[in-house]
């Protein structure tokens, strides 16, 4: 009951007129950055966060939920009109959802992204508000050893175990975590890695490194690409409109996408890619269509799109209730939480519940508008996605770096972002993955600190580490989480070599 | 083992022993960095031993990274075009210049704009640059009067 009460209390902090329109803003100004291709729903948070610099912390936390759902949207818009998937998770979409807008069914396939999306969406945050208390009171008994353990899994489940390589996700771990040793260290006040220049006391900027990563990375790789070819945009072609058996062999999918999406999301351990994957090979073995498999079947875009969006709202419980990103656009909105010195966890529930419940109430709204708006708004999201590729490159690259400059207008801090688009480009053309220098750069501080806290509380006994079940627990889910992908690698050696 | 003939030519990865070298590199600045660190004595674990495991970890990958480049097990890449990328850098390196000269956010905007399009194919560049200016102009109105940020000023923004 207290849950409802709390639940009840945020909807009227959301339904203020003024929050109302944060909302509307977020959910309009994702959409239209998400929608632009290549641009993921991380990117869309890193480029949008200098707007919500003079918003007080309410407003521009209801506005992200807005731009957060928003992206996502807009991400699976353009998966379906021009298969450039933005991120991996909306690969699966692009597969049968491209192939519907090439049979001419663009609309149905918009439409049933659209519908999912907000199916999804409504019950992962209902999952939320059920999930969230109960992790909150389990959290509060978590000791820094507990935390410190909790980030060793997270660590090495975004960047090794559902890569490609182990290797090579290690590596961008630790320069994310090379990166956040940068600056002032906390506890003493030491300078680390400054190399004496003034500008990197304050270590590296969030946003500056997920700017260049993502926005610069990608602009470089897409231009250095061009004489390859490009993809083209299909046009939406006749109705928008879900039939009668549409809407049928939808309905199941968005459940299960849905079932697959939220608890994978909601462990701290990321990969959104897993049950979008998941879902679409289970819609394949029930459809009744499998003919249309591969040629553009509506199942195959409506369990992946919910699955991905359950998952992403999922992300949102680790995030909220333990400080946990697991993926990058889960990084990025952490980041907006420490601009404004928020810290989420479960203290953040005691200490403003109005933002929290407030936030999770105004991703109900937020849902909701993007369903109301984004069907009939398709033909604008559409026009968008017509804008000439180097036009659209150039603008994302201005907005890019006017985020940087606003918020620190140096030529240090313009350089590293260029470091760091230089960076970006290099791991993309050598298969790095983004999002664990991310992740290692926003939370290699925090379990530094939560670490060398727990060894002050024991007196710099490093026993402390498995003499708490929960942490000795976690330690080994992360050591086998390690070894796991080397031990599979070896069974499927033979597979491997094969191609 | 038999290996496909491509995957023999690429073999040693010139490039990706390059990027093993560039790890090593960063282990050793964060070692060297750390070593010199002077300290005040604190309780428990102090602030270099952090530094110490990440440089360690970036010594052992890079020699991970090393030994599959050796054996060339990484993707396939695909022809590069580097006047794009050279382009689009140079955008920026005016972009930095002009704005620690004082040139201004405007300027150093549409010069940022017409070297990207550029990059991706286009050769209108006096259309480009005027469409990076009219964005500039917008960007800093809205920015700089309507949201208050402060965004660096040149001659064209002291105008406005």
């Amino acid at each position: 009951m207290d849950t409802f009460y709390a639940l009840l209390h945020g909807l009227t902090i959301a339904a203020q007129p003024l929050n109302l329109v944060y909302a509307l803003i977020g959910v309009l100004l994702g959409t239209a950055v998400g929608v632009l291709p290549g641009i993921g729903p991380a990117l869309t948070v890193a480029l949008l966060l200098p707007i919500t610099f003079k918003l007080d912390p309410a407003g521009s936390l209801i506005m992200f939920a807005g731009i957060y759902y928003g992206g996502m949207y807009g991400g699976s818009t353009t998966s379906i009109l021009i298969n450039t998937p933005g991120e991996s998770a909306s690969m699966v979409t692009a597969l049968e959802g491209n192939k519907m807008a090439k049979a001419g069914r663009g609309g149905p396939a918009l439409a049933t992204a659209a519908i999912g999306s907000f199916v999804a969406g409504t019950l992962a945050t209902l999952g939320i508000v059920f999930l969230a208390p109960w992790l909150v009171s389990v959290a509060v008994n978590f000791g820094p050893e507990d935390y410190f353990a909790l980030m060793c899994v997270a660590f090495i489940t975004v960047s090794a175990t559902f890569g490609d390589s182990p290797v090579r996700g290690l590596i961008s771990l630790f320069i994310g975590l090379a990166l956040g040793l940068m600056g002032i260290d906390k506890l003493t006040g030491q300078a680390r890695l400054t190399f004496g220049v003034p500008d990197l006391l304050d270590g590296v900027e969030v946003t500056t490194l997920a700017v260049g990563l993502f926005a610069i990375g990608e602009a470089l790789y897409v231009a250095s690409r061009r004489h390859l070819g490009e993809e083209k945009l299909e046009p939406v072609r006749g109705s928008l409109w879900m039939t009668k058996t549409d809407w049928k062999r939808s309905f199941w999918p968005w459940i299960r996408g849905t079932l697959f999406g939220f608890p994978i999301g909601a462990l701290p351990a990321g990969g959104a890619e897993i049950p979008t994957f998941l879902s679409y090979s289970t819609e394949r073995k029930l459809t009744k269509h499998p003919e249309e498999f591969g040629h553009g079947a509506i199942e195959g875009v409506a369990g992946p799109e919910a699955a991905n969006n359950a998952s992403a709202a999922g992300t949102l419980v680790p995030l909220l209730t333990l400080g946990l990103p697991t993926s990058a656009t889960a990084a990025m909105m952490l980041a907006g939480f420490q601009q404004y010195g928020l810290n989420p966890g479960p203290l953040l529930f005691a200490e403003r519940p109005d933002l929290v419940w407030g936030l999770i109430a105004s991703l109900f709204i937020a849902n909701t508008m993007l369903l109301v708006l984004n069907l009939p708004l398709v033909g604008l999201w559409v026009r968008l996605l017509a804008i000439p590729q180097p036009w659209l490159y150039a603008g994302i690259l201005v907005f890019a770096t006017m985020g940087t400059v606003a918020a620190k207008p140096s030529v240090v801090e313009l350089t590293m972002l260029v470091i760091f688009g230089v960076m970006g480009f290099l791991m993309r053309r050598f298969d790095y993955p983004v999002a664990p220098v991310v992740v290692g750069l926003i939370l290699g501080p925090v379990a530094e600190s939560q670490l060398r806290r727990a060894l002050q509380i024991s007196l710099g006994d490093p026993m402390v580490l498995l003499q708490s079940p929960m942490s000795a627990t976690l330690l080994g889910v992360a050591l086998l989480a390690l070894l796991a992908p080397f031990i599979l690698r070896g069974m499927s050696r033979f597979k491997a070599s094969e191609d | 083992m038999t290996t496909p003939d491509i995957a023999t030519e690429r073999k040693p990865d010139k490039a990706a022993l390059a990027i093993a070298a560039v790890l090593l590199l960063l282990a050793l600045a964060i070692f060297w960095d750390t070593h010199t660190l002077e300290l005040a004595p604190t309780y428990g674990l102090g602030p270099k031993a952090m530094p110490y495991v990440i440089a360690c970890g970036l010594a052992a990958l890079a020699v991970a990274n090393a030994v599959m480049a050796w054996r060339g097990a990484f993707p396939p890449r695909e022809s590069l075009d580097h006047r794009a990328i050279i382009l689009i850098l140079g955008g920026f390196a005016a972009l930095i210049a002009l704005i620690a000269l004082g040139g201004g956010f405007i300027i150093a905007t549409a010069v940022l704009f017409t070297a990207t399009s550029a990059a991706f194919g286009r050769r209108a560049i006096h259309i480009d640059f005027g469409i990076g200016l009219v964005l500039g102009v917008a960007i800093f109105l809205l920015f700089d009067k309507l949201l208050t940020l402060a965004l660096p000023a040149g001659p064209l923004e002291r105008l406005l």
